[in-house]
């Protein structure tokens, strides 16, 4: 008997509120939100507190009901793989209309009342998010090519900007960067998630690059990626956003993110078979802390500058 | 039904409880930050007579 027929087998009933609120996906939200809010602060336009606050509550809820609408499509495959068969779709508790319903309702209002709360240039960035992630990810990209999270990351890639729009009411220089940042991290996070969770993938069906292009050529693709993103997080630090601090954190981090991608690219399967795959587990974790640690340091850059100290 | 139901219910009712907190809050906020409004219906405004007229 396969997890998720178990899964099917004790879950059943009504779904609580629970199920309901983890078809947001509260940890990918929760992401969202600690990246909006750099948004938001790290722009030279001052926002009232209660209009970031209830903006930022609003580009998480369109996270949110993007996050609603890509269980509703993907219950089929979310049965097969064991990481997500307990998913409240695939596990009965929730059914799969509810999921859609509550997907399209979140959406209306959370575009509309970012559009209220602060201004339309933010809301349209915000369904245009949701679109991509429901849509062009979540129905096309994912299940046909093995590039599907390099161009679905963008999704995630938005909310920063977004969160500058909010401040701004535009798009610059510095708001693309917050997104390069995010859209380039993307691939090396999640190909080194697949390299350990490469089944799941296989019995899905779903054409990852560890499935389709083998998992050597995604630790090259790996390193390429993090490469890449290490010259346009350097670069960050010399626009309006960056300074001392954040350069400082930016070669730390880069150095560390490119020779982790580079120690990956250089081993040998048999090798990270012995050991469960370690050092892509802990390039995974460490992938998170990158990210986490680029926006504190952007936001502490910011507070500095903020508070009347020079950027260098 | 409605016991089974009873912390979904909760759930939904504080979220239409916050969510009227947000719009109460969301107007207050808009409202301060407004610029200088004149409200003088039915009164004559100065202000409004374009310099130099006669009257």
């Amino acid at each position: 008997m396969s997890d998720a027929t178990q899964n099917i087998n004790t879950t059943s009933g009504e779904g609580q509120f629970s199920d309901y609120w983890a078809l947001l996906k509260p940890r990918v939200m929760s992401l969202v939100v600690f990246t909006a809010a750099v948004g938001v602060f790290v722009a030279p336009v001052g926002v009232h507190p209660f209009v970031a606050l209830v903006s930022i509550l609003f580009i998480a809820l369109g996270g949110g009901a993007s996050g609603a609408l890509n269980m509703w499509y993907d219950h089929d495959i979310d049965t097969i793989m064991k990481r997500t068969a307990n998913r409240p779709v695939p596990a009965g508790r929730v059914a799969p209309g509810e999921a859609l319903t509550l997907g399209l309702w979140l959406s209306f209002i959370s575009v509309t009342m970012l559009g209220l709360a602060s201004n339309w240039v933010a809301a349209g960035i915000l369904a245009f998010t949701i679109f991509f992630y429901a849509v062009v990810y979540t129905m096309w990209l994912k299940r046909w090519t093995p590039q599907n999270i390099v161009i679905g990351g963008a999704a995630g890639a938005f909310p920063p900007m977004i969160g500058w729009a909010v401040a701004t009411g535009g798009v610059s220089v510095e708001s693309v960067l917050l997104f390069c940042l995010v859209f380039m991290w993307t691939p090396p996070h999640f190909w080194a998630l697949a390299l350990f969770m490469n089944n799941d993938y296989t019995n899905a069906g779903v054409p990852m690059l560890t499935v389709t292009h083998g998992k050597r050529e995604t630790r090259k693709q790996i390193f390429i990626y993090a490469a890449l993103l290490a010259p346009l997080a350097i670069g960050a630090a010399f626009t309006s956003i960056g300074g001392w601090i954040y350069l400082t954190a930016a070669i730390v981090l880069n150095a560390k993110f490119v020779w982790g991608a580079w120690k990956l690219w250089q081993r040998q399967e048999d090798a990270a078979e012995a050991d469960v795959y370690a050092a892509e587990r802990a390039y995974f974790r460490f992938s998170l802390v990158y990210l986490f640690a680029s926006f504190c340091a952007l936001l502490l850059q910011a507070v500095w500058v903020k508070s009347g100290m020079g950027a260098w | 039904m409605h016991q089974r139901r009873f912390g979904r219910n909760i759930g939904v009712g504080f979220l239409l409880v916050g969510f009227v907190a947000i719009v109460f809050g969301l107007t207050v906020v808009k409202v301060k930050n407004t610029g200088f409004v004149e409200g003088y219906d039915h009164v004559a405004r100065p202000a409004l007579i374009p310099e130099g007229a006669d009257n």
